[in-house]
């Protein structure tokens, strides 16, 4: 059994330069096109850049109760959301701690899509007992794409009649591009102006095509993971696996988060009624939770003083990293980073960290564990907070 | 809003180096206003929408080593500022093949192999060595630099060592930078390379904003400013500004604002007001007269000193060293607005060489040339060019499909023989598209708006004295503790409370803002 290609794989494949590919869900995806992710993360910023983000898990979730359902599963207020909104929610076991996370598309009443990281399918039934309501897998037959950055609108604009500059943000629209039917939202990863394009995966490539003919003159640029995970960081946007554990997958209970944990209380919706993990996030709510997820941000002097000392200038990641890397203070460890790099945008060296306690408030002076020519080394860094950067034109 | 009547600083001069100044003095609490003549600030680092929907970076064109230090003191990333990249380098070759420097060193090794393979090898160790160098000199360019009493290169050599990093050099490394600091980059290069393409490139970038050629001794150390580039490479300070240097600009003077200084435009200064050996504030061309403790000037050293104040108010060596201090422009710049992208013969087509450089130095001999001319007061007929397509890296720059075209082009010497006139800026324009053509053909057809600028018009436009990109050549005379004058390298001058802050001080040139960051901590540290 061989890893699955994505409905635009013929496309990305043309495109990759370096061969550099990854896994994801199963799928193969790529890591960069060219040979080094650089202009790709630029273009998130800068132009725009286009994500094969049709790995996913996707779930139609339909029926009278469908949304009972979803708000028996999800922390956010289901109920509440009107047609053409999308949510952004985690959802957690009965003890309250995060299974997953990702989003929830009303896309007319009693019909919901909900994406997540992982499979969820069986939770899902397991959680639909005794409710008038279909749960149905379409993780292959759509597919996703994402367009981000600050000429995205305006690319996708040439591409459909449908009028965009209405569509607000977290919202969604039908629309069609070149006589294909579509979803479009205005959602995705990175922090930035940004919309996501769901479809029937038949209909791939012209799609595909659409966007990078309408997109050229923009400064259109296919993007892989690598850049990615950069902006996603800078957005202080969470990733599965990395960021937190799933609490189906831990192994202790030391590695499961609350979604107080990870810097969600604004999803959670205590105010509705019963849903997984209610009691025990009120209960948590109450006590506040142990540990804070916040950003980091190192000091350059003290990394290049730490570099110099070796006759070094400061070397820094030019990838993301996913490593849990010691957070102390006053030589005790008070937390983690558990991804960091160097931001090209904001020429900052970042990191997203979990802290206990009140060491997450923002100004707080820490100091990050680096090494430096095979020795451990503390450089100072501030807790900052999340997200690192957030432009006017991500909502505007 | 309210304007204090007195001030604790004005700069004279909104270019970037002044802004530079502003923002780190109102970032000390004091109260800042610049002034500048034009409608808008940036001198010659502005972007200007010269034909509708084109933006065209109009003097300057990359970011080259902006201090590092300046973006994080200021937060410039905050205020707009974002560098993107502009890795390659394409040079096509008279006889139709090129040499190409990508972003991915294997890919550019194996390119120079094509050439030379012995050449391949070189390039990592010259690499190397020049790493080393530029990490030995680049201190230099964060300290104000030191008054030795006597010029010897012993004396030189007891300068550099003040900079920490110095302290590693070993006798191999000292002799490789006595050599960077005498010879002539031609002859530099000739110790590492046989592939003439490659050395006429590399050494076309050590003649920018001089009045020297390839093989004019002292050229060989401006090879070094490329290495300190690479140093803040992950950094990424070189690259092209997103929204062209004007931006770069706007993002100082936004932070510059942030800080709370005062910066008005359409305010030509017409004199610096000095009382009793000390300056007291400046005269606007209006008439209006605003006071304050310090006076900073971000304009060229002949304007500050020759320009701005009496001849009377300074001392009479040091009148006699400004006057000598050489300007020699000769650099000019056309600017396009195009339909489409040219096709280079080189490199059939359209693709990611367009998001780099093309740099227009086929062999050492066509660079040499090209001085000669104007060595006896002719522009270039077949002038060295660095081409870049802005719209490729932004684009932004231009109408979507659209394309602007900066080529950087030496030499166009300022004191052309019978001098600038309409006709012969365009005789010129037509030999820089006419020499383009002979690369790309067809590229003609597709220029919609032509823009040339001689050194005069930089002169004429943003006031740099004779055109000279730098305020001042770059050469090794001119630099260091000589930069402007003997005796004055500290932004300090003969008027008390009067400052210099501009790219004619230490260490000059290039978009870097150095110059005005060391002006703002000398003028801090006399506690202004």
């Amino acid at each position: 059994m061989t890893l699955r290609q994505t409905p635009f794989h013929q496309r990305t494949a043309a495109l990759s330069e370096g061969h550099a590919w990854r896994r994801w869900a199963g799928y193969v995806v790529a890591s960069a096109y060219e040979l080094s992710h650089d202009r790709e993360y630029h273009a998130i910023r800068s132009s725009a850049a286009l994500f094969d983000v049709s790995p996913l898990y996707k779930y139609m979730i339909t029926g009278r109760d469908a949304a009972r359902l979803l708000d028996r599963i999800v922390t956010r207020d289901v109920g509440k959301a009107k047609v053409g909104q999308v949510l952004y929610t985690p959802w957690c076991d009965p003890e309250g701690k995060v299974i997953d996370d990702g989003t929830i598309s009303v896309l007319a009443d009693g019909r919901y899509r909900m994406t997540a990281a992982d499979p969820n399918l069986r939770w899902l039934h397991l959680n639909a007992a005794g409710l008038d309501v279909k749960v149905e897998e379409v993780s292959e037959q759509t597919a996703a794409l994402s367009l981000q950055g600050p000429n995205a609108r305006a690319i996708l604009q040439n591409a459909t009649q449908q009028d965009l500059a209405s569509l607000k943000y977290f919202h969604l629209t039908d629309a069609k591009i070149r006589g294909t039917p579509v979803t479009i939202s205005r959602t995705g990863y990175t922090g930035d102006l940004g919309y996501e394009i769901w479809l029937d995966a038949a209909q791939a490539l012209p799609v595909w095509d659409a966007l990078i003919e309408t997109g050229t003159p923009h400064g259109i640029t296919p993007a892989g993971m690598l850049a990615l995970d950069v902006a996603r960081i800078e957005a202080g946007l969470l990733l599965i696996e990395v960021d937190y554990f799933s609490s189906k997958h831990a192994l202790i209970e030391a590695q499961k988060s609350s979604p107080f944990e990870l810097g969600l209380g604004w999803t959670v919706a205590l105010g509705k009624d019963a849903f997984n993990g209610k009691p025990a996030l009120v209960e948590e709510k109450a006590r506040g939770p142990a540990w804070q997820f916040t950003g980091i941000a190192v000091d350059w002097d003290s990394l290049e003083r730490l570099y110099a000392a070796v006759g070094l200038p400061p070397r820094l990641p030019t990838q993301a990293w996913r490593t849990s890397v010691p957070i102390s203070s006053g030589g005790r460890q008070v937390g983690y980073a558990t991804s960091g790099g160097w931001s090209p945008l904001l020429k900052q060296y970042i990191a997203l960290a979990h802290l206990e306690g009140t060491f997450g408030t923002p100004g707080t002076a820490v100091e990050m564990e680096i090494t430096v020519e095979h020795h451990r080394k503390r450089a100072a860094a501030r807790v900052t907070k999340l997200p690192f950067f957030n432009p006017d034109r991500k909502r505007a | 809003m309210a304007s204090p009547r007195t001030y604790d600083a004005i700069i004279i001069g909104g270019g970037h180096n002044g802004l530079v100044t502003a923002a780190y003095l109102a970032r000390a609490g004091k109260k800042v206003v610049v002034l500048e003549k034009r409608p808008r600030v940036g001198g010659a680092a502005v972007t200007e929408e010269v034909f509708p929907g084109f933006k065209f970076t109009m003097f300057s064109y990359v970011v080259s080593l902006l201090r590092p230090e300046i973006i994080r003191d200021l937060d410039l990333p905050r205020h707009g500022l974002h560098v993107l990249p502009l890795e390659s380098t394409v040079t096509p070759m008279e006889n139709g093949d090129y040499l190409a420097a990508w972003g991915d060193h294997d890919e550019t090794r194996r390119e120079l192999y094509r050439h030379s393979p012995r050449d391949a090898e070189a390039y990592d160790e010259y690499g190397r060595l020049m790493h080393f160098m530029a990490q030995a000199v680049k201190p230099i360019l964060a300290m104000v630099p030191p008054d030795p009493t006597s010029f010897d290169p012993r004396d030189l050599f007891a300068l550099l060592r003040l900079g920490k990093h110095f302290r590693g050099l070993g006798a191999e490394r000292l002799h490789a930078l006595f050599k960077l600091m005498t010879m002539s980059s031609a002859d530099f290069l000739d110790e590492w390379f046989e592939t003439d393409v490659l050395k006429a490139t590399k050494s076309a970038s050590g003649i920018i904003g001089t009045f020297l050629g390839p093989r004019s001794p002292g050229t060989a150390y401006v090879l070094l400013h490329h290495y300190m580039g690479e140093l803040d490479g992950v950094f990424r300070a070189w690259g092209f500004a997103k929204g062209g240097t004007g931006a770069v600009s706007e993002s100082i003077a936004s932070a510059a604002r942030g800080f709370g200084a005062e910066i008005r435009c359409d305010a030509p200064v017409a004199r610096v007001l000095v009382k009793g050996g000390r300056a007291t504030g400046v005269a606007l061309e209006n008439g209006d007269e605003i006071s304050a403790k310090v006076v900073v000037s971000g304009l060229d050293p002949r304007r500050t000193f020759l320009g701005l104040v009496e001849e009377k108010d300074l001392p009479g060596e040091f009148v006699a060293d400004i006057k000598r201090f050489k300007f020699r422009g000769s650099s000019g710049k056309v600017n396009l607005a195009l339909d489409a992208l040219p096709s280079f013969t080189c490199m059939p087509g359209i693709g990611r060489q367009h998001r780099g450089a093309f740099s227009i130095s086929p062999s050492l001999e066509y660079v040499e040339r090209a001085y000669d001319d104007a060595k006896y007061g002719e522009f270039s007929r077949r002038p060295y060019m660095d081409i870049v397509f802005p719209s490729m890296i932004d684009p932004g720059m231009a109408p979507p499909g659209k394309h602007v075209m900066s080529i950087f082009v030496q030499y166009a010497p300022y004191n052309l023989n019978g001098g600038w006139t309409d006709a012969k800026r365009e005789a010129f324009g037509d030999a820089v598209v006419n020499t383009v053509e002979g690369f790309a053909p067809g590229f003609k057809s597709h220029i919609l708006h032509r823009q040339v600028i001689t050194p005069l018009d930089i002169e004429r436009i943003t006031g740099l004295s004779e055109g000279n990109i730098f305020q001042g050549e770059l050469a090794l005379h001119q630099l260091f503790f000589m930069r402007p004058a003997a005796g004055w390298a500290k932004f300090r001058t003969p008027v008390r409370a009067y400052y210099q802050c501009g790219a004619g001080t230490h260490p000059g040139g290039g978009i870097m803002g150095a110059s005005g960051r060391l002006a703002a901590l000398a003028i801090l540290g006399d506690g202004a």
